[in-house]
């Protein structure tokens, strides 16, 4: 099968679901011209014309709500935030408009909208440009959020999301853009709240989630030469959560390790664990261990930055402490 | 302009059934049979009516919280509502939403809101698509006074008459965002000079005169409907009661008496009676005809909220998400 990368294989899914309907279009800051700040956009400027990829004023309310609005009435739009870290400029459209209109109406109106967002430090943008905030969505009913962690994972959770009628939060991750893999030709999607399991294994399970899938991949092969056989589960969407596909692998292996970017307090890995904790705690041989982004913000300095990313070391050193119960 | 006797009749009874609708709730309030939060649209009624009178049932309106007299100028059904208000399984949101979140598609009503300032971007996203669909419906905004100090409104001009879209942004000038006089949430008096910065037409109108305010909705709606773009329309008026019917003292805290009652006296349906039986238009017999009829339909109303049922527990989890193939 061919390989493209994960920024291409969202750019296809867009374009595919934009030449099939009509009422797909695409909003947001510098997407036109200029096909987004990672390129995600390219070149749908020129083939679907500036009336269905719009650039928009930096007025994440106004584009955010009006996608609101106009997935009220009729329309199908995808809207791009340069970065997660303004969504909080727009954060009443998200988590007041957007998710609650459909519940608060008893059921009357749908917003089938997709707002893309992306994650992760490690490009030297600091604080307010390298977040990984995406567990604050799964804590808002209504919400779908969805983390792909592959190129061939991207295009099939894009397009479920734009033909899904529900609001959803599609979180990307910037590290990931540049990553290769295998594509379909094709159109296909992948239905939410199916976890995939990226590696199978019998002595240790790894929930993963975006680059943290890749980094936990990377690891098991070193395991494996210790004879330690890492099982990898990538939820793929975080609202739906497959429990059930995270609960037999732990009732499998016995032991669990959560990896995710998002800061360790209250973070995606600290649900995953509360849950588990909470159904499976008599499987387990030992404590659920969390690998995941230190409870500061993102800071600027190389060094610092490369400590503050949770990475293979840390997962090893998880691994290892976790195989330390036997 | 000159407008037509059925036209004029048409916006006293819709004037008169918002007047009568929430005097009800004043009553049902205080007697603890509406539970949590009314914000009555008492003395305001000419702005919704003036404006809602010149639309189509296709053309949309976002409302704010104090959304009652909006929805009922727009065409909601009474029942539907005050089983809304109720907390009822017949409300227009099966009880879920109440007073601040009453929405109808079919009628164009994109919902009241809570959140003070949030129907402007919703609004504008509704003249986006209006446009995306190759449509000529109409968007109107309503929103408040203090509500033009919120980032939404400036971004929501901006992106609207950027594309000229067919919205058409009513400010409400109630001259107080809660407790809060205009003179102390913003350095200006007229509003609608806002439009300037935004290169739209701007007018300010007596809200409290029925037949100006539409008479400003018919062009504001012709130059939207031809493409042309929005239009800002500041309406001053006035709110008689509190800003929500717990407020202390019905918002005397921080308005004299006095205030309130040089209002009322612009009574908005008064005017517009005086005007009616003057030019024989409406005869004295007929206001108190129609006035009962209205009440009437009040009657049964309430009767209808009183008899439904109040939604299950179990309905709770409904309506989160929408499920695969399931029909709206």
């Amino acid at each position: 099968m061919r390989e493209i990368t994960y920024a291409q294989a969202l750019n296809e899914a867009l374009k595919e679901c934009m030449k099939e309907d009509e009422r797909v279009v695409l909003l947001g800051e510098d997407i036109g011209r200029y096909g987004g700040i990672f390129q995600v956009t390219a070149g749908l400027l020129d083939e679907f014309g500036p009336k269905r990829v719009m650039d928009t004023p930096i007025s994440e309310a106004a584009f955010v709500g009006g996608c609101v609005g106009a997935a009220l009435t009729g329309m199908r739009p995808v809207v791009e935030i340069m970065f997660i870290d303004f969504t909080t400029v727009c954060m009443d459209m998200i988590v007041n408009q957007m998710a609650k209109m459909h519940y608060m109406f008893g059921g009357r109106g749908r917003v089938p909208m997709v707002l893309r967002v992306n994650i992760g430090a490690g490009r030297g943008a600091a604080a307010q440009h390298s977040q990984s905030f995406h567990s604050w969505f799964m804590h808002i009913p209504g919400l779908l959020v969805v983390t792909p962690s592959t190129p061939y994972d991207a295009k099939g959770l894009m397009i479920e999301a734009i033909k899904n009628d529900n609001p959803v939060i599609f979180v990307e991750h910037k590290k990931l853009y540049a990553e290769k893999g295998p594509v379909p030709e094709e159109s296909y999607s992948i239905p939410f709240g199916k976890a995939d399991v990226k590696r199978e294994g019998k002595d240790l399970t790894i929930v993963a989630t975006h680059a943290m899938v890749l980094r936990s991949l990377a690891i098991a092969e070193e395991a494996s030469k210790k004879g330690i056989d890492v099982e990898i589960v990538d939820p793929r969407t975080l609202t739906p959560l497959d429990r059930e596909t995270i609960f037999s692998s732990v009732k499998k292996t016995g032991r669990l390790l959560v990896a995710d970017e998002g800061h360790k307090t209250c973070g995606v890995a600290a649900e995953i664990s509360a849950m588990v904790a909470e159904e499976m705690i008599y499987f387990l041989k030992a404590p659920i261990l969390r690998v995941c982004s230190p409870d500061t913000p993102v800071p600027f300095s190389p060094p610092l930055e490369q400590a503050y990313i949770p990475d293979e070391k840390d997962l090893l050193l998880a691994v290892q402490r976790l195989m330390e119960y036997a | 302009m000159n407008i037509e006797k059925n036209k004029l009749r048409e916006l006293y009874t819709t004037m008169l059934r918002i007047r009568l609708f929430e005097e009800r709730i004043v009553d049902l309030y205080a007697r603890g049979l509406v539970p949590g939060l009314a914000h009555l649209y008492l003395g305001e009624e000419a702005v919704a009516t003036g404006i809602c009178a010149v639309l189509r049932p296709d053309d949309y309106i976002t409302s704010t919280h104090r959304g009652h007299g909006h929805v009922i100028a727009k065409g909601a059904n009474l029942k539907n509502m005050m089983a809304e208000l109720f907390g009822k399984k017949t409300g227009y949101c099966k009880g879920k939403g109440g007073s601040m979140h009453i929405a109808d598609m079919e009628i164009g009503i994109l919902g009241a809101n809570g959140i003070a300032g949030a129907g402007l971007p919703i609004a504008t996203g509704a003249g986006m698509s209006a446009k995306w669909r190759g449509t000529d419906q109409v968007t109107v905004c309503f929103f408040g006074d203090d509500a033009s100090n919120n980032g939404t409104f400036h971004e929501s001009l901006n992106l609207a008459s950027l594309h000229k879209l067919p919205v058409v942004f009513v400010c409400e000038n109630n001259l107080y965002g809660i407790s809060v006089s205009q003179e102390m949430h913003q350095p200006i008096k007229d509003i609608a000079i806002r439009a300037t910065g935004y290169d739209m037409p701007g007018v300010v109108v007596d809200g409290n005169n029925v037949i100006a305010v539409y008479e400003e909705a018919m062009k504001a709606v012709k130059r939207a409907r031809a493409k042309e773009g929005p239009t800002l329309i500041e309406c001053k008026t006035y709110r008689w009661r509190g800003h929500h019917e717990g407020d202390p003292n019905q918002g005397r805290r921080y308005r004299t008496q006095e205030e309130i009652e040089a209002w009322k006296k612009k009574d908005p349906i008064k005017q517009l009676a005086k005007k009616l039986i003057e030019e024989r238009i409406l005869a004295k017999k007929a206001v108190a005809a129609l006035e009962k009829e209205v009440t009437q339909e009040i009657d049964q109303a309430v009767a209808f909220a009183n008899e439904s049922e109040f939604p299950k527990v179990e309905e709770m989890y409904e309506d989160v998400y929408i499920r695969e193939g399931e029909t709206e």
